[in-house]
């Protein structure tokens, strides 16, 4: 940097635009490599996910007066918050369905997609050291930066070209070619919108994690100031992004274009924000210094337990905030839920039968095991941190000292084991109380405290299944996710394509006793609990076994 | 007394690598022991088996009279281990990993810690994310030496280190010995374990092919001299302690023994000396003059 300053101006004026971007194709392609995999399965998840949905909703609707009731049951506040305002409600059709209905939350998954492929490319690269090694090689100043928005803006661009093939190719009552180009066309813009605030965070922090955190929290403001604005029908709205792009009014008859100027503008300046810090700063540095910490370790930081905790307490709380958010927002539903089952039919198929018990228990049983299923992602994250603990040489220093490999991955499952607890009795009693207050009836909650609780078990099972990969199998630890994924999977898709009844049976989540529509069953819970210690002791013998690390 | 380390025709392979191919080593309770060879020799390997993190496929290994891999938890309050490539975890900072590591071996002396701190001149308060490898070096190094241990196992912990750090490494091994603290230190400078250790065990191919003292191996610590004299320096080739003479176009090039340098530099001058060059031979020169390893094997094998 300094010897660029010793140079005569004209020198630096000429070539300065060419080699500041040299070298961004090479860097693209090598981006690409990297992303073969990952990036075309965010877009074909996406695609799937937004076209798939029309389908559902000719299914769930199929007259024109239950897309009438479902009209009236989306101008609900409780609707209103999560999906925003209802628009062309005396004409809502298929299309206008999806435009109001999944507009937000299909932008909010493009705009995750964003920012966690923006910021691996970029901060976690500087992080790690390798884009300093490729800075030294012929790489202009802003080719990573310009390189990173191409392959993220272009994997933007895809999904929205897909999408808006497949729903104009869907046929389905109000579907307009036109109107499925706007509805991608704003997904595409408020996914740039967010590429470019992850651009901008990613220069402003020197950590991979802070930078995404930073640009995943102004996802949620964005996503909750738009909630409360939509419901209190305030201005408020437009200081969100997201209402943006649901002001085109995708698929009504009076749908327009002019909204997405705005977000193209936004993205824009904060790109051009992004540039001009990048130029500032240093490679690897952030705008914001690192903060000094404490020169000696407090007391609790003096067992492999103390050491776990601290590692996991960030993920553990954001894991029981965003759980218990969506706990009390379901929970704060439990009325307008009734309302929609004394009104629609068809509705019905969604939620499994349970011979016995109201629709609106069935519905709760369904939820909350949906919530045990999260909170498994969560246990599961906690067992694989031994395995990312061992990759990463950090359990080699810990295993040298007078720790057992029992104990040390003890630490790690009392994370995983005890996070999970904490979680779900926390969820049991935001949805308790939500739910007692939205009802007036106090009992819920001690019915709620144990559909959460009964969860627990098969949770266990998910966190003992990762454990046994990483004693056995270490190098195929990624198979680990196989018992959240494949649970939520069936829950999912299992609804509506009609799965067979025994694939819910090889899910652990599928021998949970149905609280609080069914009856506590004894035995299952023994069962799953037998099977979650049995994998565990299994993992924990493979690890006293075998070598550490296996690379 | 018992050896502090006994190793008898260890072997250990990763599927079809072989990386310890019949190891023996003793390491005497109280000497430092400079475990010495090129990168993928083994050197890490013996190490981490030593420390019950790798299972050895056959042979046996006896550390401070215990077995590494079942007495594990055991032995390791009694020794401290410092890596070749320190990962720290990056939230931490060096001063809460040092006490960490320390406590989790079983206690530190805080007077120690203090100095050590001092001495390598680390700023505790940083977090180990933003240190350098030397840093992360120095962390792992305080937290073993501030610990009251009687075996030091050592490999390579001073890659990173500013030859001024270094120095003070040596210090502090100095004083460990003086303790009577046993060392076992690993490296692939023959300078280094030259220093510091009183016995040397050479380590190639997974095997150990020469040990003992730094005066048994004299031998490796010739000087090599190139010189262009005014009068032919042939008669040179026939002087005490000078090996392999080669006479190119009035150019002489040979290896001399330390004691008789001082002989040979006075007879060299007797000639006419026009330029004169010297270094102590390289690791690699040993290697290729010793044991007839090509050069680009001995760092093209997997490194472990």
């Amino acid at each position: 940097m300094s010897a660029a300053t010793t140079l005569p101006t004209h020198a630096r004026s000429s070539s300065r635009s060419r080699s500041a971007l040299a070298g961004t194709g090479a860097m693209t392609r090598f981006m690409l490599r990297r992303d073969r995999v990952r990036l075309p399965v965010w877009i074909a998840g996406l695609t799937l996910f937004g076209v798939g949905t029309v389908g559902s909703f000719e299914q769930t609707y199929p007259t024109a007066a239950d897309r009438a009731t479902a009209a009236d049951l989306s101008s609900l506040p409780a609707v209103t918050a999560m999906v925003g305002r209802i628009y062309s409600r005396d004409d809502y059709t298929y299309g206008v369905m999806t435009g109001h209905q999944m507009y937000v939350f299909m932008a909010l998954l493009l705009g995750l997609m964003s920012i966690l492929a923006f910021v691996r490319h970029t901060r976690a690269e500087e992080e790690t050291g390798r884009a300093e090694l490729l800075r030294s090689s012929v790489l202009g100043r802003h080719a990573q930066l310009t390189a990173a928005f191409i392959v993220v803006g272009g994997a933007n661009a895809v999904t929205g070209l897909l999408i808006a093939a497949g729903l104009s190719g869907s046929g389905a009552d109000g579907v307009t070619g036109e109107g499925s180009l706007l509805f991608a066309a704003g997904l595409v813009a408020a996914g740039l919108v967010f590429t470019a605030v992850a651009a901008v965070t990613s220069q402003i922090t020197e950590y991979a994690r802070g930078a995404s955190g930073m640009a995943l929290a102004v996802l949620g403001v964005t996503y909750a100031v738009r909630a409360v604005g939509d419901v209190a029908e305030s201005g408020l709205s437009w200081v969100s992004p997201l209402f943006w792009g649901q002001v085109t009014r995708s698929f009504a008859a009076d749908q327009r274009w002019w909204p997405l100027l705005l977000l193209v503008a936004l993205a824009a300046l904060l790109a051009a924000v992004a540039y001009a810090l990048r130029v500032r700063r240093d490679v690897g540095a952030g705008l914001r210094p690192a903060r000094l910490g404490s020169a000696t370790a407090s007391p609790a930081l003096s067992s492999p337990l103390g050491l776990a905790f601290r590692l996991q307490r960030a993920t553990l709380i954001a894991w029981s905030v965003g759980l218990l958010v969506l706990a009390v927002t379901y929970g704060s539903l439990v009325d307008s839920i009734q309302d929609m089952f004394d009104q629609i039919s068809s509705l019905d198929d969604l939620i499994r039968d349970i011979a016995g018990a109201t629709l609106i228990e069935s519905w709760l049983v369904t939820v909350l095991s949906l919530t045990g299923m999260i909170a498994s992602i969560q246990a599961v994250l906690a067992v694989l941190r031994l395995r990312s603990e061992e990759t990463a040489g950090r359990a080699e220093p810990i295993l040298a000292t007078a720790v057992s490999r029992h104990r040390w991955a003890a630490s790690h499952l009392t994370m995983a084991f005890g996070g999970s607890a904490a979680v779900m009795i926390l969820v049991g009693l935001g949805f308790g109380i939500a739910t007692a207050l939205a009802t007036d009836d106090g009992g819920w909650l001690g019915d709620m405290l144990a559909a959460a609780f009964v969860q627990l078990p098969a949770i266990w099972v998910a966190a003992g299944f990762a454990m046994a990969v990483i004693g056995l199998a270490p190098r195929l630890s990624p198979l680990a996710w196989l018992v959240p994924a494949y649970a939520i999977a069936v829950v999912y898709m299992g609804q509506i394509l009609r799965f067979p009844e025994w694939t819910r049976a090889l899910s652990p989540f599928g021998h949970v006793p149905e609280l609080p529509a069914g009856d506590f069953e004894l035995v299952p819970v023994i069962l799953l609990l037998a099977i979650a210690a049995a994998l565990t002791w299994v993992g924990l013998a493979g690890l006293r076994r075998r070598d550490i690390p296996v690379g | 007394m018992t050896p502090a380390i006994q190793i008898e025709q260890l072997r250990k392979s990763f599927g079809t690598v072989t990386a310890l191919d019949g190891l023996d080593l003793t390491v005497q309770t109280g000497e430092v022991h400079g475990l010495l060879g090129p990168n993928g020799a083994g050197k890490s390997t013996t190490i981490r088996v030593l420390l019950g993190l790798l299972r050895a496929d056959a042979g046996r290994a006896v550390v401070l009279g215990g077995d590494p891999w079942d007495d594990a938890v055991d032995l390791h309050h009694r020794l401290a281990y410092v890596p070749g490539d320190v990962e720290l975890w990056p939230n931490l900072t060096g001063g809460e990993a040092i006490d960490l590591m320390a406590r989790l071996r079983g206690g530190l002396d805080p007077g120690r810690r203090r100095n050590l701190v001092e001495r390598f001149d680390l700023d505790p308060s940083k977090k180990a994310r933003t240190y350098s490898k030397g840093n992360r070096q120095k962390v792992a190094i305080i937290a073993a030496l501030a610990s009251d241990v009687e075996l030091l196992i050592l490999d390579e912990p001073t890659a990173g280190l500013d030859p001024l750090m270094e120095t003070v490494f040596q210090q502090f091994i100095a004083e460990a010995k003086t303790d009577g603290r046993t060392v076992l230190l690993s490296s692939h400078i023959l300078a280094q374990v030259e220093k510091l250790c009183d016995t040397i065990s050479i380590i190639r191919r997974g095997e150990v092919v020469q040990t003992g003292t730094l005066a048994q191996m004299r031998h490796l610590t010739r000087t090599t001299i190139e010189a262009d004299t005014l009068r032919p320096a042939g008669t040179l080739a026939e002087s005490a302690g000078v090996h392999n003479f080669h006479d190119e176009n009035g150019r002489a090039r040979f290896d001399v023994d330390s004691e008789h340098l001082d002989a040979v530099i006075r007879r060299l001058g007797e000639l006419g000396v026009r330029s004169i060059t010297s270094h102590p031979p390289t690791l690699e020169e040993l290697m290729l003059r010793h044991y007839g390893d090509e050069l680009a094997g001995a760092g093209a094998r997997g490194a472990r």
